[in-house]
Order: C-alpha cells, then structure tokens, then sequence
C-alpha cells in the first residue's frame, strides 16, 4: 500500500510537475503539491530542528521525549528530524503545525519541557514564554497574540532566498523539495536551454565566486565548456575549513536536495558527466544526508543515465577529504581527489582546462552555486536587481562572538556592518564594547568600529584592505586582544601551510616566532631577545609583502593579511606589547606582571616554594617578594596562594 | 590478511590511486588507527609503495598511527572558541592530565587532539569527547568534567 503510493507520489511530481511546462495553471497539481510539501495538512505534524550543532544544545533528547510522549498518549502524529533555522540561540527548536491553522515555531523546548509544551499546543493553546513566531500563510488561520517569525528583528533584516527551505522543509525528502518548487528549474533548463545558454546567463547575472577569488562563475564555466574533451568533470568545494565558518555545513544538513540541483545545472553548463561534492569526513551528518538525498534523486530519476530522457547523464559522488586548510585552494582540492598530497600546483593552465586527471574541471564553492537554481527560475534581471554595484545575490555569514543573536544569517549585498551587528546581532551582549568583526581566517581582515559602516560588497571591502572571505563574522569586544588573535592566525597558517612553497613554509613559521616573541617575556635574562623582537617587528611588513608576491596559492597570499591589518587598525596594542609589555586586554598570559600584597601576605612560604625560578624572596613568616627581571608570570605563585595576596596585572 | 581488512578491500575493487584515502579512512573507522601491517597490507592491494601511502598519510590530520585514549577528547580552537577562551580549557586540559596536544595518557584513559574548527560556534568554547559534545565550557568544568569520567571509569572497572 505505502509503496503504491509513494509510486504514484512520484510519478505524479515528475510526470505532472518536474516535466510538465504547464504546471503552474493546473490547480489541481497544485493543490496536491501543497499536501505534499505540507503546506496543507491532513493530520498534525511536529517537526524538531535536528542538525549536528542542535543535538548538543539538547534536540536528541527532545526528539525522543516528543515520540515518547505521542506513544504514550497514542496519538497519530508525523514528526520529522528537520533542518536549521539559523537562529542558534532558539536551540532546541520544535515547530508544530494543527491543520487549518498556521504553523508556530518554539523555542530552547529541551526535554523536561516538552510534555507539558505539548499538552498545551495540541490543546490550542499557546505557551507564550516558549514561542519564538508564527509563519505567515494565507491559507491558514493565525494564532491571535504571536508574532510573525519574520518579523522578529533577527529575521526581519535579513533576506532569505538561499535559506528559504532551511528549518521548514524535511531535509530528506525529494518530494517535499520539489513540491516546494525544488527541482524545476533543472528540468526546466535541460528541457529548454543548451549548455551555452546556461552560461550566458549565469554570466550576464553578474553571479562572483563566493570563496574568495570573486571570479564571474558563468565565465570560469564557459571556459570549461568550450575546452574540447571526451569526459569533463565538476567539483563542488564545500571544505569550508575556516575556523568560524560553517554556513555550508547548515546548508548541507537543511537542504541537501538545493546544492544537488545546484550541482546538477552547473555540471550541465559546462558539459560534465561527473560531479563531486568534497567536504570534510568531520561532517558526518551533512554526508549523511547528502548521500540520502543523491540516492532519493537517483529514484526519481534526477541523477543518472539519460535523465528524463534529455540524453544528458550526470553522476554526483560525495568526497570526504581528510582535513587539511589547503584542500580549499582548488589545484588542492584535486590532488586530494586524485589520492594524492592536497598541494597546490602552479597556475596556469587552470583547472577550467586541465584539472582532475587532466581533464577540463569546474570547482566552484557550495555556496556559489547555490544561487544557480533560483537564478535560472527567476532570470538574471531579478538576481540583478538583489545587492548593489557590482555584488549581486545574497551572502551567508555565521555570525558569532560577542553578540546578543548569532547563528546562521543570510543578508542582501550592501547592507552595512552595523545593521548586522546591531540588528541582526541585537547588539553586543553583556558588558561588551564592540571592537572588531573578524572576517574569517583566510582573509585575515577586520571590521573595526571606524569602518563599521562599511557595506557587505566586494569592492566597498577592498577599500578598507579587507575582503568578503569565507562568511565567518566573530564579533570581538574589549576583552580580546587583537596581537593574541594575530598569533593565533599565524600558529593556524604555520600549522597548515602545505609546505611546497618556501615563501609560505618559512614565512609562516618566521611570523609565528616574531609574533610570539612580542607576547612572551624573556627567559632566563638573554638580552639578545630584545634585539630580536624589535628587529622582528620592523621586518614583518617587508616579509609580508615577499609572501604576497611569491607564494604559489592563496593560501600563503593571504596568511600576512591578518599581521597586516592588525598592524594598521591596532598599531596602539602592537605598541604596547612590543615597547611597555603590557596587554591591555590582559589576555597574553606571559605579560602578566604579578606583585604580593604585603598586608595580606603571611609568609607561609607556599608561592616561594611552587616559584620554578626562584623569583619570589622572603622568609617564612615575613611578607615576601617577587623580582620582576626574573619572574616568567606562570601564575604559578597566584594558585598557590590562599590569601589572594598575589596580585596579578 | 585478516578477513576484516579483506572486507574492506572489496569496497575498492578498482584498485586505482584515487581509492588510496577512502580506503584509509575506512581502514581507520574499523580499526581505530593506521598500523605498520596494514599501511603495507595497503600498499600491496594498491600497488602504490608504503613512502607514499606515509607520505599522505602523514600529510592529513585525519589519520593517526597510534592507539586513543579511552576518553579522547578534541578541544576545538576556532576563531570563536578561541574568542570565548578556549586556550584556558587547553591549559586546564594539559595540567590536569598532564599530556600536551596529540598524545595519549600512561593508563590509556585520556588523550588529547586540538582541532582548528567543529563547526558550533555557537556553543564556544566547546570540546568533544567520544563524538559527544560539551558546551560553554570554562576550568572548573573542564575540571569537574574529567572527575566524573574518572569516576565513572573506575566503577566500570571495579566491575
């Protein structure tokens, strides 16, 4: 019976929506549709937020508790394992939806609340300390007194086109996904327009690579295209390895279908029959899903030989890579596909013409291509008239740090920094005093309070030596110190850097030491350490410019931005570690200076005796000392201590 | 060969290079680590020389070549763990079981792997112990944390 009608469920979605240019003036279809991607609904329905970052703030146990609290009230209702919201804070999040009325989102619904959650909601009532919003629907009866989920100022400011499905929709359902309008403009494209014409419009949308290079996605496709080859490949790179960043993640785990049509149109443009999606074996529920998704699209026929009889075959294999920061530069990325050390080789030719196996190969970011579809289905003109000047589309960012809001946003190009931090953001949280956006890793760049009206754009970025970078936004207050922050990118790029080119292995590691000494005190008295660390500092800008020029991929290019920018937005803090050896922030351990208070000091002899190198003098019963050219501010006088006479600057 | 990595091999029966790090990484799934028999078990069906399956191998963070501890804990050092203080879990970590990043205690009960990014920012700073994990850290937790694994090993141990 089940199968009869999943059978009919699909050949109905592919026969009567996906290959039927009509569909849009049957009503009937359309109703249908609606019951499918549970627009309409027969019985009610309760769907948890279940992604890898919601199971640790509780969504596992949560989900259980729902079943369990269903078995024993013996109640028939669905309840799915659905996506993100992008609203981390809201975590747990339980929707439910009552037929005829609309649905209704929940929030931070952990285990021990949902019963009595429950007994309320499918009582018609509304908890009103749980709700997070409502969805707009006007097929639907509202709930009298709850806000509209979009206009919560977190939602309200940003645009939402490449989330539209994440935390709504079921993760793994191609039916749902279609009956949302998934799938259509694939159908649509092969049915209608050759690989050129794909091209031209992906061109003519003005649609820049969101990885870093910001390079035209249809002109890098074109080159592909009109590259002569018996077999063409295309590579989605979804590594996304900044520290910071896991917006791809989110996509991948809440619509897995999106990135597969996506990848499915690209791989038609440039004429590949096979496509690869490279993302981390550490994300272990996008691969999961992703693999349930390509095997739910192969059912329908979407992935394969002769796709709806068009003549067209596209097969799509995930790749977990084995965790290495380079594999997102793309030469990279390919040698770790073909087996080999992820080292990147030297440009050109580019891989748009000899790239996996020397064949003609398209790598384009996750995020990039999700944009393709809803291009294709709306037309450029309608991507062209998102963002502003040059920067078209939207732009995922996972915002985080020091705000009041943080999760997974999306906003439109050219809205300023201030509106996401204290919009979307809500503001700094706390006691914190904004200092800086950091802009992830591999752009080493920094929002700082003078440049906060800057705007999301590419070029606007560019100005104030800062670029879009991987969509990490750490929002930083006066607590964190901006050279602890340097060292901390340096140790990262020393730790990553491949090792083929010296400007980058030597350089890296040549920063990292120089940074690290104006952080460290000088042990065991060498003088010549002074020297050095001056000597260091004054050198860093010219080595800078050496990685700059000389290292074979971006990756070394880009690791002195963080020592630059921090250089230019922060000479203040450089001074003080390097010339008074002081943090401000009091962060950097080592330039800590300790000091006993000689009224609370008893002389018990406990800091004297834990002292590795004997800085601390005194006799017992006598208020002691420590001699500040010999101490190394281990802190180790400060745990000894039990009458907080130890006093720490 | 053993009948377990024999299993494994058919999942490749291509024998191409491109195979070489799947093949490991299931390797490492089943058997915990790369060991010396098996990286030449690797490179006999492979037909690759053991240089450089080490050379790749070593090359990945992924793969390792000696056991892990009972409890192996990942402490995350993202930009926002980092923010939030995850150094201080690092400090607290290495202090109390007195092993420094990538090794494992004398006992086997503990090791230690700092990662760059686990991808809950929001949780920061977090660490992950067996797959599951502990968010909003700070010392004292860290602290309380690991005595109750202690305990709770030595009961299961007493047993």
């Amino acid at each position: 019976m089940k199968n009869n009608h999943s059978d009919s469920v699909r050949n109905f979605l592919i026969n009567d929506i996906l290959l039927n240019p009509q569909r849009e003036k049957n009503v009937e279809f359309q109703k249908r549709l609606s019951f499918i991607g549970r627009e309409r609904l027969e019985k009610p329905f309760i769907y948890v937020g279940y992604t890898s970052c919601s199971i640790p703030a509780g969504a596992k146990k949560t989900y259980e508790a729902i079943l369990n609290y269903l078995e024993d009230h013996d109640l028939n209702i669905e309840v799915v394992k659905g996506g993100c919201n992008g609203y981390c804070k809201t975590e747990p999040v339980v929707d439910v939806q009552l037929p005829g009325k609309s649905r209704i989102s929940f929030k931070n619904i952990t285990h021990d609340k949902v019963s009595l959650f429950l007994d309320d909601i499918l009582n018609n009532n509304v908890p009103a300390e749980m709700v997070l919003g409502q969805f707009k629907n006007e097929i639907h009866q509202k709930w009298e007194g709850v806000p509209y989920i979009d206009e919560i100022p977190y939602y309200s400011h940003q645009k939402r086109i490449l989330m539209e499905n994440c935390g709504i929709t079921d993760p793994v359902s191609v039916a749902e996904y279609i009956a949302r309008g998934g799938y259509q403009s694939f159908s649509d494209t092969i049915m209608k327009l050759t690989p050129a014409q794909v091209c031209d419009v992906v061109e003519d949308s003005m649609l820049l690579g969101r990885g870093g290079g910001a390079f035209n996605a249809g002109q890098k496709w074109k080159i592909s295209l009109n590259t002569i080859s018996d077999q063409k490949y295309f590579i989605c790179n979804a590594v996304e390895s900044d520290p910071g960043s896991y917006m791809n993640r989110v996509m991948m785990e809440s619509d897995p279908h999106k990135l597969i049509e996506s990848i499915l149109i690209a791989s038609y443009a440039i004429g590949a029959s096979k496509a690869f999606i490279f993302t981390r074996s550490e994300f272990s529920m996008s691969i999961e899903r992703l693999k349930e998704a390509i095997h739910q699209a192969k059912e329908y026929g979407i992935i394969g030989h002769n796709i709806f009889d068009s003549g067209v075959n596209i097969d799509v294999i995930v790749k977990e890579g084995a965790r290495a920061f380079v594999c997102g530069e793309e030469t990279a990325l390919i040698n770790s596909i073909e087996g080999k050390r992820a080292m990147p080789v030297s440009k050109p030719p580019y891989p748009a013409i000899r790239g996996h196996l020397n064949k003609p190969t398209s790598v384009n970011n996750a995020e990039t291509l999700l944009s393709i579809p809803l291009i294709m289905k709306n037309g450029k003109d309608w991507f062209l008239s998102l963002g502003n000047k040059k920067s078209k589309g939207t732009k995922l960012f996972t915002l985080s740090g020091k705000v009041k809001n943080y999760g997974t946003i999306e906003v439109e190009m050219g809205i300023p920094f201030t509106d996401i931090v204290e919009k979307i953001g809500g503001g700094m949280s706390g006691k914190s005093e904004f200092k800086a956006i950091i802009l992830g890793i591999n752009s080493g760049s920094y929002v700082t309070q003078k440049t906060l009206d800057t705007k999301v754009d590419f070029d606007d970025l560019k100005k104030i030596g800062s670029a879009l970078g991987s969509g990490a936004c750490v929002v930083v207050d006066q607590n964190s110190c901006m050279l602890d922050l340097a060292k901390f990118f340096t140790t990262f790029f020393k730790n990553e850097s491949c090792g083929k080119c010296i400007p980058c292995r030597e350089g890296t590691a040549r920063m990292q030491e120089i940074i690290d000494s104006a952080t460290r005190k000088p042990e065991g008295g060498k003088s010549y350490q002074t020297l050095e660390r001056f000597k260091g500092i004054m050198q860093l800008k010219g080595m800078a410019d050496v990685m700059k020029d000389t290292s074979l991929c971006s990756l070394g290019k880009s690791a002195p931005n963080a020592i630059l920018n921090t250089l230019a937005n922060f000479k203040n803090e450089f001074d003080a570690h390097v010339f008074e050896r002081k943090c401000p922030a009091g962060v950097c351990r080592d330039l800590r200076t300790y000091s006993i208070d000689v009224d609370l000091c008893t002389g018990c002899t406990a800091c004297f005796k834990k002292c590795p190198v004997d800085a601390i003098i005194g006799a017992p019963r006598q208020p002691h000392f420590v001699v500040q050219d010999k101490c190394i501010a281990c802190n180790a006088c400060f745990e000894a201590c039990k009458f907080n006479a130890v006093l720490v600057e | 060969m053993d009948k377990k990595l024999a299993d494994i091999f058919n999942l490749f029966p291509n024998k191409q290079r491109e195979d070489l790090i799947p093949l490991l990484q299931k390797i490492q799934e089943k058997e915990g680590f790369l060991s010396e028999d098996i990286i030449l078990a690797v490179g006999r069906y492979l037909d690759i020389s053991v240089n450089k399956i080490y050379g790749v191998a070593t090359f990945y963070d992924n793969f390792r070549f000696g056991p892990h501890g009972k409890y192996h804990i990942r402490v995350c050092h993202g930009t926002a763990c980092h923010v939030a203080g995850s150094q201080n879990l690092l400090i607290e970590l290495e202090k109390q079981l007195g092993i420094k990043n990538g090794e494992s205690d004398k006992s086997g009960m503990f090791s230690l792997e700092v990662v760059s990014c686990i991808g809950a920012c929001g949780l920061a700073p977090l660490i992950d112990v067996n797959g599951e994990y502990y968010s909003h850290l700070n010392p004292q937790k860290v602290r309380d944390l690991l005595n109750y694994f202690r305990e709770n090993h030595n009961s299961i141990y007493e047993e």
